[in-house]
């Protein structure tokens, strides 16, 4: 890459309806099938599809996986841990902007 | 090259033991976990916490920099003394999971970069295959953003093999078109521009992590979009057609007859235009207007003589 090269670059969005067999979310998470496998079990990540070679896991799995992984490496966790923690921190993220906007629901009276 | 006091960082008194440190450590490891935290520049926190654990936790590099004496604060300009490393040897007493392309240039001038001569196997194993790495970063953008599609420039950093054979650090501008549709959580992924690859090797992809902007109209949750709209009394008493504004542009919304505070009116379609398009919700805050004149005295005057109303009838007696 150049620098000072300033085109505009367009990617494609990993939403809930995208879809990544087993061998792209490996490479989209640098980890090894079995890694994959691992969270399949942990029920970290559940695939569409019954055979694994027809596995197909939805976008949002990258991120899910990418932040198990670094909680599980950064913090000392195991998997079943960083599985929770990662399970809560969603929770918390939901609640925290669902009471942002009751807030400001409240607050407008 | 400023100075950088570890103990302070890890808010530690020099004389701490090593299970003191370590516990240090974990704690704010955990508090500024890029993963965790949502306070601005936790992740530069938790580097900075890493690099302090780095050396404080291996006593051959806690003596060496203890060394350097006390006499120093932070940020103060330092050059390591001459021979300021002698007679110490510096086994590599295992790396922590902290990165360390992303260490000071104050750690890089005492321990150097990425290890020591005996090895540094613990943290990053670096795989030579021929991919480069798919990297990762956070983008903040604004709800508008989702509905008209825009363009973000991000600046992302990276090490690059400089002239003299060291890795620099380097900033790259990238202009990034974000999709229609996006919600915040959600990833874009940018092929080919993440870490370049090893000989032949296909760069990495980077992936985007899409966060809103707070909107000074609209709440965000998930692809539903919520509007407070503020009405008058008679307004939700009697029905009105009111003009309300939505990301995609104002539109004259009806008001039924006999609504009430906190009553939601859904715009069905009119939420977030991912794939299946969210929602938004119109939520009406009744406002009463202050009696100023003696006219609006005597209309509210009016209103009461004209109810038989009791705003407390579920407090009981």
């Amino acid at each position: 890459m150049k620098p000072g090269q300033r085109e505009e670059i367009s990617g494609a969005i990993l939403d809930e309806e995208s879809e990544l067999t087993l061998g792209e979310l490996c490479r989209a998470c640098d980890i090894a099938a079995e890694e994959v496998l691992a969270l399949v079990e942990e029920g970290v990540i559940e695939p569409r599809g019954r055979s694994r070679t027809r596995w197909r896991f939805s976008g949002i799995c990258v991120r899910k996986v990418r932040r198990v992984y670094s909680l599980e490496r950064d913090l000392g966790l195991n998997l079943a841990g960083a599985a929770l923690a990662l399970e809560l921190l969603e929770e918390v993220e939901r609640l925290q902007a669902r009471l942002a906007r009751l807030e400001r629901e409240r607050g407008r009276r | 090259m400023e100075y950088k006091d570890y103990y302070q960082i890890l808010g530690l008194e020099r004389d701490a033991s090593q299970d003191e440190i370590k516990r240090a450590y974990r704690k704010l490891a955990r508090k500024y976990h890029p993963d965790i935290s949502k306070e601005a520049g936790a992740e530069d926190r938790f580097k900075e916490v890493g690099e302090a654990y780095e050396v404080l936790k291996d006593p051959e590099k806690r003596a060496a920099y203890d060394q350097l004496g006390s006499g120093y604060h932070a940020g103060q300009e330092f050059r390591p003394p001459p021979n300021w490393d002698e007679g110490f040897e510096f086994h590599g007493g295992g790396y922590t999971a902290a990165d360390p392309e992303v260490f000071s240039d104050f750690f890089e001038s005492l321990f150097g970069r990425g290890g020591f001569s005996h090895g540094f196997g613990g943290a990053r194993q670096r795989h030579y295959h021929a991919h480069g790495e798919n990297t990762y970063a956070k983008i903040a953008v604004d709800l508008e953003d989702s509905y008209h599609g825009g363009t973000r420039q991000i600046a992302l950093k990276h090490s690059e093999l400089g002239p003299d054979g060291r890795p620099q650090l380097k900033e790259r501008k990238l202009n990034v078109k974000i999709p229609k549709g996006v919600t915040e959580g959600q990833q874009i992924r940018l092929a080919g521009q993440g870490e370049p690859g090893f000989g032949e090797g296909k760069p990495g992809d980077l992936y985007l992590e899409i966060a809103f902007n707070p909107h000074p109209l609209y709440s965000v949750e998930g692809t539903t979009v919520y509007l407070n709209l503020p009405v008058a009394p008679w307004e939700a008493a009697l029905g009105a057609k009111v003009k309300v504004p939505t990301p995609e542009g104002a539109i004259n919304l009806t008001i039924p007859a006999d609504s009430g505070n906190g009553s939601r009116l859904r715009l069905k379609g009119r939420g977030i235009p991912a794939k299946t398009p969210g929602d938004m919700f119109v939520v009406l805050q009744v406002v009463a207007p202050p009696a100023g004149t003696e006219a609006e005295k005597e209309a509210y005057r009016a209103f009461s003589q004209a109810f038989t109303f009791d705003p407390r009838s579920g407090l009981g007696s």
